[in-house]
């Protein structure tokens, strides 16, 4: 199976700190990977890289065998890679309404001054995303009156706006309470079901991990320590050392 | 957007046969709000976008010499001419610099387009051909051909200034609310977001400056055309101010509140230079700290139900 990213040897570093060590990885396409680590270890500086808007030191990054390395962030989504972020980047002063249809017409290419923002052809086409991750019912509030939970699954869904060959989700799952973790990435998951899009995600919780990706990558000080199933990566002594902590 | 264009044409009609009725000396306030007000919605435009301009004097002064030099030197005696060769000058002028402004917000922003607009300031009191620190004085144009008596010269100038006024209104509020206009507004809220959706915010900046230089090209012909002179003050960093003024006055919601925002500060301006010549300013400073104080996102706000900061844009 040809490869959808194949990031070769990326280096990155801010000062005396190494947040990327000679990192090559290669996703497939379709495929469900989480990234985990702890705090500084480096995933969310290969997602920024990856996206565009960290420029690595060394190191190259194919996307669909096009070398996207140097592209802006803007190029990349362009290309086929969406994301969304630990913070939600939603537009807090908008309706729920506005923000999928911002989305959709910066992702279609599709900025008319003329042509009315709320046509019915698209606000049908943002109800119908909306409606997959279960926010249907509140699009018309302004974002800022929304609970974290909900501003993490419209941050996602607005990255889907582009029909994206790779979706990179960064921490899904932070600040959301305990209780609501899996029906949210129950929500995800089945709101990208049919898409045909690979999913790469930086995750804490290791039950997220083992639940809902189907191979794990984990980091320690910039460097790629294990990359296998979540049950062998987790069962790994490095990562139990570094990662997990279970074991001293 | 027939919504739209129907209002807006009705809008215009009725101002227009209003005026037939209205005392004559509210004609020229009434004027210079039209074509004030047009200045200030390219302000507003941009405002829409998180950026604000301290200098939009230099692209209606750009406007205003434009259509005084076209019927000072090359003879060109129309109005209809006239204004739109303004409109078109200041969005050449404005072209080049759109690159380099759009990279920089908030305060670099302000003060680089008032940097730009003293530099032209200097130029034209410098260069007599251009009349100096005194400027020049323009005939008054024709309008369809038709030369108008000075008894009919208010009220024609104030049709000419309504029509072009109102047509580039009606166009702006289609703008505001197509996607890009849309866009716009998430564009001050989230720069980064924007561009991670596959827009670049730098040419949105850039393309929303050169449109605002057009409508301050047209403003600025049209106020040297009403007035019949053009000098620097044009673009001296005062007219800029009260620009920028009345555009916090109006806020970034209605294209309607720019316009009277831009009458009230006429009359403003009119009533205070008349009762306390030397202190209109004062009135002006405290009139703006109750608006800013009681109607925080504008006049606006008032019939688009957004009068709260943060409540929603």
């Amino acid at each position: 199976m040809s490869a959808l990213l194949d990031t070769r040897g990326l280096h990155k570093s801010f000062g005396a700190v190494t947040a990327a060590d000679n990192v090559s990885i290669v996703i497939h396409p379709n495929e469900r990977v989480s990234l985990i680590g702890s705090n500084g270890a480096g995933k969310t500086t290969f997602a920024n890289m990856v996206t565009g808007y960290l420029k690595p030191d060394a190191g190259t990054i194919e996307f669909l065998g096009q070398n996207i390395t140097k592209l802006s962030p803007r190029e990349v989504t362009k290309m086929g890679v969406a994301r969304s972020f630990q913070i939600p980047q939603v537009f807090l002063q908008l309706t729920v309404l506005d923000n999928m249809l911002v989305a959709l017409a910066c992702s279609k290419g599709n900025l008319s001054a003329t042509s009315a923002s709320h046509r019915p052809e698209t606000v049908d086409a943002a109800d119908k995303l909306l409606e997959r991750f279960v926010l249907l019912e509140y699009r018309d509030r302004t974002v800022v009156e929304l609970p974290g939970g909900l501003r993490k699954l419209l941050d996602i869904a607005m990255a889907l706006t582009g029909t994206p060959k790779l979706l990179l989700l960064d921490e899904p799952t932070s600040g959301v309470s305990i209780d609501e973790k899996f029906p949210m990435m129950d929500t995800v998951t089945a709101a990208l079901e049919d898409e045909r899009v690979s999913v790469l995600f930086v995750e804490h919780d290791m039950e997220i991990v083992q639940r809902y990706s189907k191979r794990a990558i984990a980091f320690y000080s910039g460097r790629v320590i294990a990359d296998s199933s979540p049950d062998q990566v987790l069962a790994d002594e490095q990562v139990q050392l570094y990662v997990t902590g279970r074991r001293k | 957007m027939i919504r739209t264009i129907s209002l807006g044409i009705a809008s215009i009609a009725l101002l227009g046969l209003a005026a037939v009725w209205i005392p004559k000396w509210l004609l020229f306030p009434a004027t210079m709000a039209a074509s004030h007000g047009i200045v200030t919605l390219g302000i507003v435009l941009m405002m829409r976008s998180g950026v604000v301009s301290f200098g939009q004097g230099m692209v209606f002064a750009t406007g205003a010499y434009c259509a005084a030099l076209l019927a000072k030197h090359a003879g060109v005696d129309e109005a209809l001419l006239l204004v739109p060769a303004g409109g078109l000058a200041s969005a050449l002028v404005a072209l080049p610099f759109a690159p380099l402004l759009a990279r920089y917000r908030a305060i670099f922003f302000a003060m680089l387009t008032l940097s730009l607009s003293m530099v032209l300031y200097g130029v034209l009191v410098k260069t007599e051909t251009l009349g100096g620190s005194d400027g020049f004085n323009i005939a008054r144009p024709k309008i369809f051909g038709l030369e108008l008596s000075a008894e009919m010269a208010n009220l024609g100038m104030f049709w000419l200034s309504l029509a072009t006024v109102g047509l580039l209104s009606i166009m702006i509020r289609i703008y505001f609310d197509s996607s890009r206009g849309l866009v716009a507004l998430a564009i001050r809220e989230n720069e980064l977001r924007v561009e991670y959706l596959g827009s670049s915010v730098h040419q949105n900046i850039g393309i929303d400056f050169v449109v605002s230089a057009f409508l301050a090209g047209i403003g600025g012909a049209l106020t040297g055309v009403t007035l019949g002179h053009i000098e620097p003050n044009f673009s001296y960093w005062t007219t800029s101010g009260e620009l920028v003024f009345a555009a916090i006055l109006a806020g970034h919601h209605s294209v309607g509140a720019v316009y009277i925002a831009s009458f009230v500060l006429e009359l403003v301006r009119s009533f205070s230079a008349l009762y306390f010549p030397n202190t209109w300013q004062l009135a002006l400073g405290l009139f703006l700290l109750i608006v800013i104080r009681f109607l925080p996102l504008g006049i606006g706000s008032l019939w688009t139900g957004k009068n709260k900061r943060g409540q929603t844009q």
